[in-house]
């Protein structure tokens, strides 16, 4: 295989598990997040929520709150009215618009924000909402996305005078003459529903914003935790219709996010229009209950996936007829890419039908591999189609999977498939499991009663995805005064280590030690624009910026430290901060000599040598996506008292490209495969039939703890990238968007012997034990 | 208004809180150490976790008029000076922490976790650190970490 990684020469930092330069304030308690931030004289909010999924208001009273102590202002729909302007972000599209901050007439999910207190302090402004005076007249809520399409009398959205719950509703659309035909003329024709269950983003850290207006200046200063400073800034500065200029967005240190902030809600809408109102500081901070109920909701969606294979076991066409929930105001509503659904796979035909829907639910936002049912379809199917038929899985897969060496391949979809490794990491994960071994181990469990499986998933990630407004990233590379290295970014690091990796890049880049290199991110007023962190952008756009822009500054340092050196640009070579002449070390500079110059001699310089030592750059890679994929197996065991499934092994084999940390690499995986594990077997978001949800606490809506969690074995392939400089592909989102189908094959396999397949999630040992009475095994 | 004397990382202070002021918001805003992390303010998270006397406590569940006397410890007096605690420094060699907002709480209840068993197990790490919540690191660096820490705490003493 051609494409394999070797180290660039000079790589010293790039390829090694560096220690973090996040971790020393983080561990020692002094990480910045913003409820850290402390405004003197700020003011604290608090919302009002309905606890209805849908009704009318028929009374909202705010007097009483009003002069309750501490309470310095309470805003109901009326206060706000007409005060903001277009409310859309970019990459939604300007046809998506927030709705206004807080409901007007009528509420539409539980949590929909209907007032806002600010108060002295965060106690005060709870104790004032007690004395809202709210009536509801209670309508019957749009709850079950599956009937909510044929659902007339009762419209989510009747407010606005729409005629139904379908927001989008595309008609199957074949992406080949004779899709029919193959399907008419397949030995077998495998039809399954796969359909996953709602489960959320969940960040330690919930939302929460800090919005100072000063009116002398006509500036608003916010510090807010968010995936997207820049974003956050522009859609402000659209809202309340002032230049860019007047606005900054900060964020130091963010807990978290997987999706959830990459978007403005309506309440930092809320919290930003309060604070001019108040012509100071508003703060506030979401709590879990918040978090839970009204900061977006991710998966709920089905989709009948028809797979027609013949009689050697290629699969000559796949279908899917995917139906998604998104709520009532959804930030995000991760639309279905088709182009996905037959992802690794040599699948020639193809078609697909989608619809979205609304219901009186919290909103849907996107959430790690927001793309990522079309994999949960595809290879629950693939499971369910091979054990129609009789065969392995494993065997099914290894006769459709795309390898390294028939590449570039065309999708039906028209995708062109490059650079991936899919049925090599197949093999890889195989190998490291022992898969004809387990099936031996397995078939002795069986005798003995025990309910063992295994189960698999093979993806492909559109890291650094197609998306127009998401193409682009900057960075300004500058050698300070001292000779040390700033590296200005414009993503908003929330866990993803971007200080530590994008300081390997420039380091090396440059020649100078890791050390001297510091990550500036996050600040709309000191860093170049970048629409976000999220979508596994960062390794190739922020990575490729960085090193482009750190390429760029080295040709300027050099070209001053050739004058200085009376030597050819070409002759040199930088290495730990000093430019020497190769093959004559001796004859160096270093870079603070060179800095020193710059700053404070240029007048020493010829007039053609440029005195910078700042060099920008907007990176655009030559290929969108950059693919990355992985093969997850996964062996579970259920408990036949309890119905308690227990991941026994769990192995990831990927191919993320070169890698820029390995250490960081792994910890994506480790936590990206725990959310997908937690979504099958711990967490499931439950309203009733009213709307009311649930799931509103820790208690209820179950975490992962180390205790559920498997050790994770991963293996590593190396294809470079050719879609930027350093060869890196994204994987932060991988992790997540295998590990579904993995465990719900597993848990299928594990439950064959009862004649179960599994196809639907959650499987927590309710539903387990659910699907082997029906079976009448239990 | 009640005044409140304790002793936070081995400084006397004196606070004034309302009675029904948790420890945790009293030592974030009254005390202004942020260390302290609130993820979900009932109990199950694990992020607030301090040392009250010695023991390990969530100060979102707990008043701070009942910390009168009491002598507390946070993960800001946790390091000695610069030089890091042996778990302190162990989360950051073996990535036990991506976010790091469930890391003081981690930090804390691992440091007393180890007091009490001080050569665990892979299976009592993980049931050991059950009670605290990490979104981002599916736990193994977290796990590898109170291991490497374990050892250089045994090699220690
Ligand atoms: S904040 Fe105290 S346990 Fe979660
Ligand atoms: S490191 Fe982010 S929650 Fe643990």
């Amino acid at each position: 295989m051609s494409n394999r990684i070797i180290s660039p020469v000079g790589a010293r930092f790039v390829g090694q598990s560096v220690q973090r330069k996040e971790d020393r304030r983080l561990v020692t308690g002094h990480g910045q997040y913003v409820d850290d931030i402390k405004v003197p004289g700020a003011l604290h909010a608090a919302f009002l929520r309905s606890d209805v999924a849908r009704g009318r208001i028929t009374k909202l009273d705010v007097s009483a709150a009003r002069e309750a102590p501490g309470v310095h202002g309470v805003y109901t729909w009326q206060d706000f009215h007409e005060q903001f302007g277009e409310a859309y972000h970019v990459m939604m599209g300007e046809a998506l618009v927030v709705p206004p901050p807080l409901a007007i007439m009528d509420v539409r999910h539980v949590g929909d924000p209907i007032a806002l207190v600010v108060a002295d302090d965060r106690y005060l402004a709870e104790d004032a909402l007690e004395l809202i005076e709210l009536e509801l007249e209670v309508d019957q809520a749009v709850v079950d996305y599956r009937t909510a399409a044929d659902d007339s009398d009762n419209v989510v959205h009747a407010g606005w005078g729409l005629p139904s719950n379908v927001m989008v509703a595309m008609p199957f659309m074949p992406l080949a003459p004779d899709l029919d035909e193959a399907f008419a003329s397949a030995a077998h024709v495998v039809e399954t529903l796969v359909d996953q269950n709602r489960y959320n983003c969940v960040p330690m850290e919930g939302r929460g914003i800090v919005a100072t207006w000063n009116q002398g200046r006509g500036e608003m200063d916010i510090i807010a935790s968010t995936q997207s400073v820049h974003e956050t800034r522009n859609f402000f500065a659209r809202y309340l219709d002032i230049p860019e200029g007047n606005i900054r967005v900060t964020a130091r240190d963010v807990g978290g996010g997987f999706g959830q902030k990459m978007f403005v809600f309506r309440e930092e809408c809320a919290i930003v229009l309060a604070a001019r109102a108040v012509r100071g500081t508003v703060k506030w901070i979401e709590d879990r209950r918040e978090n839970l109920i009204a900061s977006g909701h991710s998966r709920n969606e089905s989709g009948t996936v028809r797979v027609a294979v013949a009689d050697d076991l290629t699969i000559t066409a796949m279908s899917v007829d995917h139906v998604a929930d998104v709520g009532a105001y959804p930030p995000c509503p991760a639309v279905l890419d088709p182009t996905l659904l037959t992802g690794p796979y040599r699948i020639p035909r193809m078609g697909f039908s989608m619809s979205m829907v609304w219901t009186n639910t919290m909103g849907k936002v996107a959430y790690r591999g927001p793309w990522m049912f079309e994999t949960t379809a595809r290879e629950i199917a693939i499971d369910a189609t091979a054990r129609a038929i009789g065969v392995d899985p494993v065997e099914l897969r290894r006769k459709n999977l795309l390898s390294f060496d028939e590449l570039p391949y065309t999708s039906a979809a028209q995708r062109e498939m490059v650079e991936i490794t899919p049925l090599e990491t197949l093999d890889q994960a195989l190998e490291m499991l022992d898969y004809e071994g387990f099936r031996r181990e397995q078939e002795a469990a069986r005798a003995e009663g025990r309910l063992l499986g295994v189960g698999v998933s093979v993806y492909v990630e559109p890291t650094s995805m197609d998306a127009p407004s998401l193409h682009t990233e900057g960075a300004t590379v500058r050698v300070e005064a001292s000779g040390k290295v700033v590296a200005y970014l414009g993503t908003t690091s929330h866990g993803q280590s971007i200080e530590t990796t994008m300081a390997q890049i420039v380091a090396d880049t440059l020649g100078v030690a890791y050390d001297d290199v510091i990550v500036v991110q996050a600040d709309t007023q000191s860093t170049p624009y970048g629409p976000g962190t999220g979508g596994s952008r960062t390794a190739v756009l922020a990575g490729g910026a960085a090193q482009r822009a750190t390429e760029s500054l080295r040709e300027k340092v050099v070209a001053i430290a050739a004058h200085m050196l009376e030597a050819s640009g070409d002759d040199l070579e930088i290495a730990d901060s000093t430019i020497s002449v190769k093959g004559t070390p001796s004859k160096s500079v270093t870079l603070f000599e060179v800095a020193k110059l710059a700053y404070r001699q240029a007048h020493t310089l010829p007039a053609d040598v440029d005195s910078s030592l700042e060099a920008t750059v907007r990176f655009r890679p030559t290929r969108f996506p950059t693919w990355s994929n992985a093969t997850h197996i996964c062996v579970v065991e259920i408990d036949r008292v309890t119905w308690r499934p227990t991941i026994l092994r769990y192995i990831v084999s990927e191919d993320c490209g070169r890698m820029i940390n390995p250490m960081v690499v792994e910890g994506q995986i480790f936590g990206g495969v725990a959310q997908g594990i937690g979504g099958v077997l711990y967490e499931n978001f439950v309203y009733d039939n009213e709307g009311t949800p649930l799931t509103t606490t820790f208690m209820d809506y179950l975490l992962p703890t180390a205790a559920e969690m498997p050790h994770i074995e991963i293996g590593h392939l190396e294809t470079v990238s050719t879609t930027n400089p350093g060869g890196f592909k994204g994987l932060g989102e991988g992790g997540a968007i295998g590990s579904h189908a993995c465990v719900t094959n597993a848990v299928s396999d594990a439950l064959a012997p009862f004649g179960i397949v599994v196809t639907k999630t959650p499987l927590g040992p309710n539903d387990i034990f659910e699907l082997v009475r029906a079976a009448g095994h239990a | 208004m009640h005044e409140v004397a304790l002793t936070v990382n081995g400084t006397n202070m004196r606070i004034e809180v309302e009675p029904r002021m948790t420890l945790a918001d009293a030592l974030r805003d009254r005390c202004d150490l942020t260390g302290t992390h609130l993820a979900c303010e009932h109990g199950v998270c694990g992020s607030c976790t301090i040392s009250v006397d010695g023991r390990a406590v969530r100060s979102c569940l707990m008043f701070a008029v009942q910390a009168d006397g009491a002598d507390v410890m946070t993960i800001e007096g946790l390091a000695n000076g610069e030089e890091l605690h042996p778990v302190q420094k162990a989360f950051q060699a073996e990535h036990g922490l991506q976010c790091g907002f469930c890391t003081p709480g981690f930090v804390m209840s691992v440091t007393k976790f180890l007091e009490t068993t001080p050569d665990p197990t892979d299976d009592q790490i993980r049931d050991g650190i059950s009670g605290n919540l990490c979104r981002c690191t599916g736990y193994q660096g977290i796990v590898r970490a109170v291991k490497r820490a374990a050892a250089e705490l045994n090699g220690q003493s």
